[in-house]
């Protein structure tokens, strides 16, 4: 929603000329939150420098912590760590496939959350809040003390179940929010025009939501490949990249792994960057008809 | 009439397999680790449950200085993230202009960095003869027996580096959310610049700050990780003892117990907040 103040604001004017009224904003004031602000994201960026910077360099001995000169070597074999490798492989399969499962289970749930009213919603909404609210370690404990009472054996399986446990909330909250915010009446016009229920769903419900499943399930990839505390309840000696780095710690992390980070890190600031501007793209598209225009863009 | 049926049938069928895979994965554990709790036994032995309260009694008379110390902890990285967070929402909020988006998508960077690399990282910088305190020691600017690793500072600023963001994020949103002209109203009421902040801003972004505290307060008591790589013996949070008690020493109950009593005191602890704020807020700050 944008008043004439708040599109003015959003057109960049805060920081220099005021609009009529703003003898409140704008100011000298702003100058100096406005370095804050850069002295703390500089803050937040520190750890990410010091990671790229020392997959450049030239060390020695096991432990990565004086610079001792530039060299490419690291990035010709990244992969030359067979553990390191194979627990980085076990991360991203895991996450492809929690990713997977959850989004389809969420997405379900987000749909029926945002749309219909049914009995037991409220309990739904409460589980869903305890998953996300619910400090990590009591996720992965009581999940582990399932598989100690049952006897089953911690490892692969155990860790992908863990992850679409926890992924499933985030989907469903991100879809539901995104449902409940489509307008009805462009499934009544589909049924209208004779659209039966499987083919409104498939044709119209779904594109609609698309937007907050992609972003349902980004944010489940996201987690799932980073989770450290529930992983290392549930995996036995299956080992994750995450779970490989730390156990490193205690002899010496190889640069491989700041390597391998930077990757990661570049792969997903380009997923952002490309997603935003996909969001940016379709706010200015022509849609095609009005009806499926109302519900198509942001 | 089929029909009706059929769509009524559908929202359940809808909900259906994440209801079941939460079921069986994250409530019945909840109330298994509750059972476990109450179980006597070992690993080599075998556990069983014979009910026995005292294991709760015993967890906490064990370890109930690294509860308190793990809430120290969790409250002073809360209002820290507030202190050096706010500002920066606020920024974000009322002046980033158009390239909002940009400044979020910058705080959030770090997340694409594992968590993991993220802290070792810290702890390569803070190292004792590091690439910062090995200078300044060279300067002659500390002494030479100065360390900030294993030091309660050094996990307290690990928490908080970590759940910046978790904090920056839900004001932004709650403040993003205020309505400017309501400043102007504010001055056409002769109001100070001051005054229009603390009497207009500051209390339409506490649904903000709440959620914001719950980001961050929750898993900051909780976590662990942080005082393994940045800690020492002196730093021990409930999260460690969990943890080995759990993984290392196989006593289930009592670990779970321990759990247990994380939580109860967490929950405890959100309630009485929100309470203070009003219900409303909780909701909304739920639902946002």
């Amino acid at each position: 929603m944008s008043t004439p103040q708040t599109a003015a604001r959003d057109e960049g004017f805060g920081d220099d000329a005021p609009e009529p009224g703003t003898r409140l904003r704008g100011g000298r004031r702003s100058r100096g939150l406005h370095i804050y602000t850069w002295v703390v994201i500089g803050w937040l960026m520190l750890p990410i420098v010091v990671m790229i910077a020392f997959g450049f360099n030239n060390t020695t001995g096991k432990f990565n912590f004086a610079w001792q000169g530039f060299t490419l070597r690291w990035w010709e074999h990244p992969f030359a760590i067979q553990d390191l490798t194979g627990a980085l492989v076990n991360s991203i399969t895991i996450a492809l496939i929690a990713t997977a499962l959850a989004t389809i289970f969420g997405t379900l749930l987000g749909i029926a959350l945002g749309r219909h009213r049914f009995r037991g919603k409220g309990l739904v909404d409460l589980v869903l809040f305890a998953n996300i609210a619910a400090p990590e370690i009591v996720l992965g404990a009581a999940l582990l003390s399932l598989f100690v009472t049952l006897g089953v054996n911690r490892g692969y399986v155990t860790i992908v179940i863990a992850h679409v446990m926890f992924d499933i909330a985030y989907v469903a909250v991100t879809v539901r929010a995104r449902m409940a915010g489509v307008d009805p009446s462009i499934e009544e016009a589909a049924r209208d025009l004779g659209a039966g229920p499987w083919a409104t769903f498939r044709l119209v419900t779904i594109p609609v939501i698309l937007p907050g499943i992609v972003a349902g399930a980004l944010l489940a990839f996201a987690l799932s490949i980073d989770d450290y505390i529930i992983t290392q309840f549930n995996a036995g000696q299956t080992l994750t990249f995450p779970l490989w780095v730390y156990g490193a710690t205690r002899f010496g992390v190889p640069p491989q792994v700041n390597v391998i980070g930077t990757m990661i890190f570049t792969v997903g600031v380009l997923l952002a960057v490309v997603n935003g501007l996909v969001v940016q793209r379709r706010r200015t598209w022509k849609p095609l008809s009005p009806a499926l225009g109302e519900g198509a863009t942001e | 009439m089929i029909r009706r049926l059929r769509s009524a049938f559908v929202p359940y069928a809808l909900a259906l397999p994440a209801g079941l895979w939460l079921a069986i994965f994250f409530v019945a554990p909840m109330i298994v680790m509750l059972s476990v709790a109450l179980e006597t036994g070992s690993l080599i032995s075998g556990f069983t449950l014979t009910w026995h309260f005292a294991t709760f009694w015993q967890a906490i008379d064990l370890y109930h200085v690294q509860f308190i110390r793990s809430f120290v902890y969790g409250l002073v990285t809360t209002v820290l993230t507030i202190v050096i967070g706010y500002p920066v929402a606020y920024w974000i909020a009322f002046r980033g202009g158009r390239r909002k988006s940009t400044y979020l998508l910058l705080i959030l960077l770090p997340f694409f960095v594992s968590f993991v690399i993220r802290t070792v990282s810290w702890q390569f910088l803070l190292a004792d003869n590091g690439i910062l305190l090995g200078h300044l020691k060279a300067w002659h600017l500390i002494p030479q027996n100065f360390h900030v690793l294993a030091t309660s500072f050094a996990v307290v600023l690990g928490l908080t580096y970590n759940f910046l963001p978790f904090m920056i994020l839900p004001i932004y949103v709650g403040l993003e959310r205020v309505d400017e002209s309501l400043l102007d109203a504010a001055a056409d009421l002769y109001s100070s610049k001051r005054q229009a902040f603390l009497r207009v801003v500051l209390p339409l972004s506490v649904p903000g700050v709440f959620a914001g505290v719950l980001l961050t307060f929750v898993p900051a008591v909780s976590d662990y990780v942080n005082a393994q790589i940045l800690g020492g013996t002196s730093t021990t949070m409930i999260g460690n003892i969990i943890e080995t008690v759990y993984l290392e020493n196989n006593q289930y109950p009592t670990a779970a117990a321990l759990s247990f009593v994380l939580l109860a005191a967490l929950l405890i602890g959100i309630f009485a907040y929100a309470r203070a704020l009003g219900t409303e807020d909780v909701f909304e700050a739920a639902a946002a």
